[in-house]
């Protein structure tokens, strides 16, 4: 299963970004092979609206779960409408985010 | 007619105070109408004894959309320059405070899905203080983001009979404020002499310059020195119109709501030669 978890940097080490829409990169991750694909996230510098497109994004890449911070309202309903699972208030580095979840 | 508008950078240093003299003293032989485009925090209807008001609601277009004729394409989502339509394999979101409203889904769907709607941001009132002193005001709905429809509706509002327009315009030097000034004959800053004052009245300069509108500026609180501003003014070629004194006995005043024009004799002296 492809998990996108919102990073710092686009390595597997990489801290978990607290914030959701304008987050660096999308750290787009399988949980069988741990294979990874870093995605840089056009919506980071947008005006306003960067929440649904990041939303679209991931989603776009095949994610079922966000692993992040926090989630703005608009990327909310966005996510919810996509059917990606959202865990919020994760901590640690992408691949710690990652293990965790696949353990449970 | 002529259109003043009263800005400054810095919150607070006087703008509404200024508007409110201004208006009643050129009101005393001329046809004044004054704006309080400050659509997010209106003050100017606190401090007048408005005698006759419309009211009416502001509405914004918004795009309805026929989720039958829809096919999902995501053309309207492309064009839209602020994300604020999101289209899923079954509906198309609508993000209403992110919305400029510029009627470009409405113009690029190749379905026809996209219909003219319009939803409320806020207020509008338009009375008058007497048979010179016309007065116009708008408040902005709770949990909208964007000042500029209302300011514009506002400004719709002007006859064209009128002497004298004065727009008290929202502080910052930001959108509100630009809609709010560019379209003005002359733009007064007011500002304090405090580093504070100096540091957002270049801002302020700076933006009008990029409108190209003329200005000048109004040192409110004016005490002995007033060095910082003047230095300043002198530098930039920006002439100092008229000095608003710092004076309790005026601020205790304003504080039960009452502006006397002619509590500064100079002031008024100097303010009516130069708008005349």
């Amino acid at each position: 299963m492809k998990v996108a978890v919102t990073a710092a940097g686009g390595s597997l080490s990489a801290q978990v970004a607290p914030n959701f829409g304008r987050c660096e990169y999308f750290m787009i991750v399988d949980t069988d092979t741990m294979k990874f694909e870093p995605v840089k996230n056009p919506a980071a510098s947008m005006m306003g609206g960067a929440g649904p497109v990041a939303a679209k994004l991931i989603k776009d890449k095949g994610a079922q779960v966000l692993l992040t911070g926090v989630v703005g309202p608009n990327a909310q309903g966005a996510l919810q409408q996509y059917g990606i699972e959202v865990l919020t208030g994760v901590t640690g580095t992408v691949k710690e985010a990652v293990e965790n979840y696949a353990k449970k | 007619m002529k259109k003043i508008a009263i800005a400054s950078g810095k919150g607070g240093t006087g703008k509404t105070t200024l508007s409110l003299m201004l208006s009643q003293l050129l009101s005393k032989d001329k046809k004044v109408r004054l704006l309080d485009s400050d659509v997010e925090n209106p003050d100017c209807h606190l401090l007048l004894d408005v005698v006759e008001q419309k009211s009416r609601e502001i509405n914004v277009f918004k795009p309805l959309i026929d989720l039958e004729k829809c096919t999902f394409c995501g053309k309207c989502q492309e064009v839209c320059e602020f994300n604020c339509l999101l289209v899923m394999p079954k509906d198309v979101m609508y993000f209403k405070e992110l919305c400029h409203p510029c009627r470009g889904c409405l113009l690029v769907c190749p379905e026809g899905a996209i219909s003219e709607g319009e939803r409320k941001v806020g207020y509008l009132h338009t009375g008058k203080i007497n048979e010179n002193f016309y007065f116009d005001y708008a408040i902005m709905d709770v949990g909208e983001a964007r000042a500029n429809p209302l300011i514009e509706e506002l400004k719709e509002g002007i006859v064209g009979d009128e002497d004298y327009v004065i727009i008290d315009a929202p502080p910052g030097a930001n959108c509100p404020m630009v809609e709010a000034v560019r379209d003005s004959d002359y733009t007064v800053l007011v500002t304090e002499p405090t580093p504070f004052g100096l540091y957002d009245l270049k801002i302020a300069v700076g933006v009008l310059g990029e409108l190209g509108l003329k200005c000048g500026i109004v040192i409110n609180r004016s005490e002995e020195d007033d060095g910082i501003i003047e230095d300043y003014a002198e530098s930039a070629g920006l002439e100092i119109i008229a000095k608003i004194p710092f004076s309790r006995e005026f601020a205790s005043l304003y504080s039960k709501g009452i502006i006397e024009e002619n509590f500064f004799p100079g002031l008024a002296d100097d303010l009516l030669e130069f708008f005349s």
